[in-house]
């Protein structure tokens, strides 16, 4: 029997995104920011938009497929998918479900994209819940457990406290993000620098690990790539990126009911950054460039931990921003800046990204990167990873 | 049993929905009962609730009292007002409470504290209700405060 595998049999051909806002300024509405992220992917692909058949998203989008067909004047709609779990959990899986329909044979040339206008519809940092609290809800609203940051921190806490990690080291992925995006015209905070003193000063989110600067923005905007089976990337423009690894969901009961997954204090990584090195055959040490979905900083360190690229033991003295920065860190992390500083764009950013620093023309790049990783929505279940690579990783 | 008329959070906040499935925790609650389900197949507790035991895959789950105490697993303290009933209210405490005599079930609630007050992972707490009489229906939460 053949390997069953995705390593190497796909690519990414082509990239888009639209203007990032600030949350609430777009001019344009959700649908529209979708449409256009969709048309640039495929401009920069070369590819003809009416030759797209299908369409990949996560994060319950509201862009869905079957209008953005018909607005698109498809010819074939052949594949629409939308993975279950709420924020970025699912970016690396939509690249993944449009990666497994193109291999398959379901589909030819998928769109993996996420549109968020939350100026239009409502924001994440603020409750939505109405007078009776539902499911979940129910044991956690009341007692004033309501948002996204709040659902995580206990996990925060106790990690933390069990390793004796400082804040400093959260401070340092702040930092990171934002002294990349100071070079990066495409994000919401270019010009905006973050220093020690201004993040240690912000204001308390959530004690004891939360302030401003360790949560994610929230924004308006989209983004979008192409996946198209790997013999057909050779002969479009641009360099092609194949997909190595992948891997979705999460580990035992790690969706337990009203915070009682037996190891709770997770990014609910251990088993699929397991089965995502396996299948791109390749290791943490093998990676040049990491992106890694910041909701929360606290986030980002569960999930460097859990995908094995930091010890816990040795957090604090690994975790500063020398360590972190293009192009010579030791693990440049985040080059464009980020959910917390280029976009909270769910991740799609991310994926971006991860393609320019393998074509060689990001802002940050990191020279003869072959490697990146993007791990997914951390904390929240099912969660999602990839690692992409150049012709020379095959 | 210990209860409170003064109580942890301002008013406004939603209310928990009592479905079937939950019903039997709210109706322990209001008689200053914690009671959690165990499988009548296996003797699994569970919580939250569920309709079939993860363990054994029993549908013939009951409900069993179990002693109002606990330890503290983990805990936040939230600034930001993320609903309008916490505008201007704050901070507040929100601890994640493991009951090791229940199969270390955990359960969320507030710690009655100051919003100053040190928290240590592992301190021992106990169950306080707090009544909402005036709602409708009426429910009582369970809120923690440190064993003395």
């Amino acid at each position: 029997m053949s390997e069953r595998t995705l390593r190497g049999k796909v690519a990414i051909a082509g990239i888009g995104e639209t203007t990032y806002y600030k949350h609430g300024q777009s001019p344009d509405a959700e649908f529209k920011l979708a449409l256009q992220a969709i048309l640039a992917a495929c401009d920069d692909a070369g590819i003809d938009p009416k030759e797209v058949d299908g369409f990949a998203s996560y994060g319950d989008d509201r862009s869905d497929a079957p209008r953005l067909a018909a607005a698109l004047g498809i010819k074939e709609l052949r594949f629409s998918n939308m993975h279950w779990g709420g924020g970025g959990g699912g970016v690396a899986a939509s690249v993944a479900n449009a990666a497994a329909a193109v291999h398959s044979g379901m589909a030819n040339c998928v769109i993996a994209f996420r549109s968020l206008a939350q100026g239009q519809f409502a924001r994440y940092g603020r409750s939505r819940l109405g007078a009776a609290a539902m499911g979940d809800d129910a044991f956690l609203a009341p007692y004033g457990l309501i948002s996204p940051a709040q659902r995580f921190a206990m996990k925060i806490t106790r990690f933390m406290s069990d390793h004796g990690i400082r804040h400093e080291a959260l401070r340092a992925i702040a930092m990171a993000s934002y002294h990349h995006a100071q070079s990066n015209p495409r994000a919401v905070m270019y010009g905006r620098p973050l220093t020690e003193e201004k993040y240690d000063a912000s204001r308390w989110i959530i004690e004891p690990f939360h302030r401003l600067f360790d949560c994610c923005q929230e924004n308006d905007g989209a983004g979008a790539v192409l996946v198209v089976p790997a013999d057909r990337a050779k002969d479009l423009p641009h360099k092609p990126t194949y997909l190595l690894g992948t891997a979705q969901g999460g580990h035992h009961r790690s969706a337990a009911p009203v915070h009682n997954a037996p190891d709770y204090a997770s990014a609910h990584f251990p088993t699929v950054a397991k089965n995502m090195w396996a299948m791109a055959k390749l290791g943490p040490q093998d990676v040049d460039v990491v992106q890694a979905y910041e909701n929360f900083t606290g986030g980002v360190l569960l999930s460097l931990v859990e995908h094995g690229f930091v010890d816990p033991k040795k957090a604090n003295e690994f975790l500063v921003l020398e360590n972190l920065l293009a192009p010579s860190g030791k693990m440049p992390m985040n080059t464009s800046g980020g959910n917390l500083a280029e976009c909270y764009m769910h991740g799609l950013e991310m994926v971006n990204e991860a393609v320019r620093q393998l074509r060689g023309t990001a802002n940050n790049q990191v020279a003869g990167a072959e490697v990146v990783a993007v791990l997914g929505g951390p904390m929240v279940t099912p969660v999602s990873s990839l690692v992409l690579g150049t012709e020379a990783t095959l | 049993m210990s209860t409170t008329t003064k109580r942890a959070l301002p008013d406004g906040l939603p209310a928990p929905d009592q479905p079937p499935l939950t019903k039997p925790y709210w109706d322990g609650t209001r008689a200053g009962k914690l009671v959690i389900q165990r499988c009548k197949g296996c003797g699994a507790h569970q919580w939250g609730p569920e309709w079939v035991c993860h363990r054994c895959h029993s549908f013939d789950l009951g409900w069993e009292e179990v002693a109002p105490t606990g330890r503290i697993w983990s805990w936040q303290r939230p600034h930001h007002p993320v609903h309008q009933a916490l505008t201007g209210f704050g901070p507040y405490t929100i601890v994640l409470v493991e009951l090791p005599h229940a199969g270390n079930v955990r359960m969320v609630g507030n710690l009655i504290c100051e919003p100053t007050a040190p928290v240590e992972i592992g301190a021992e707490v106990e169950a306080v209700f707090e009544p909402h009489d005036e709602a409708d229906p009426p429910y009582t939460l369970v809120q923690w405060r440190l064993k003395d």
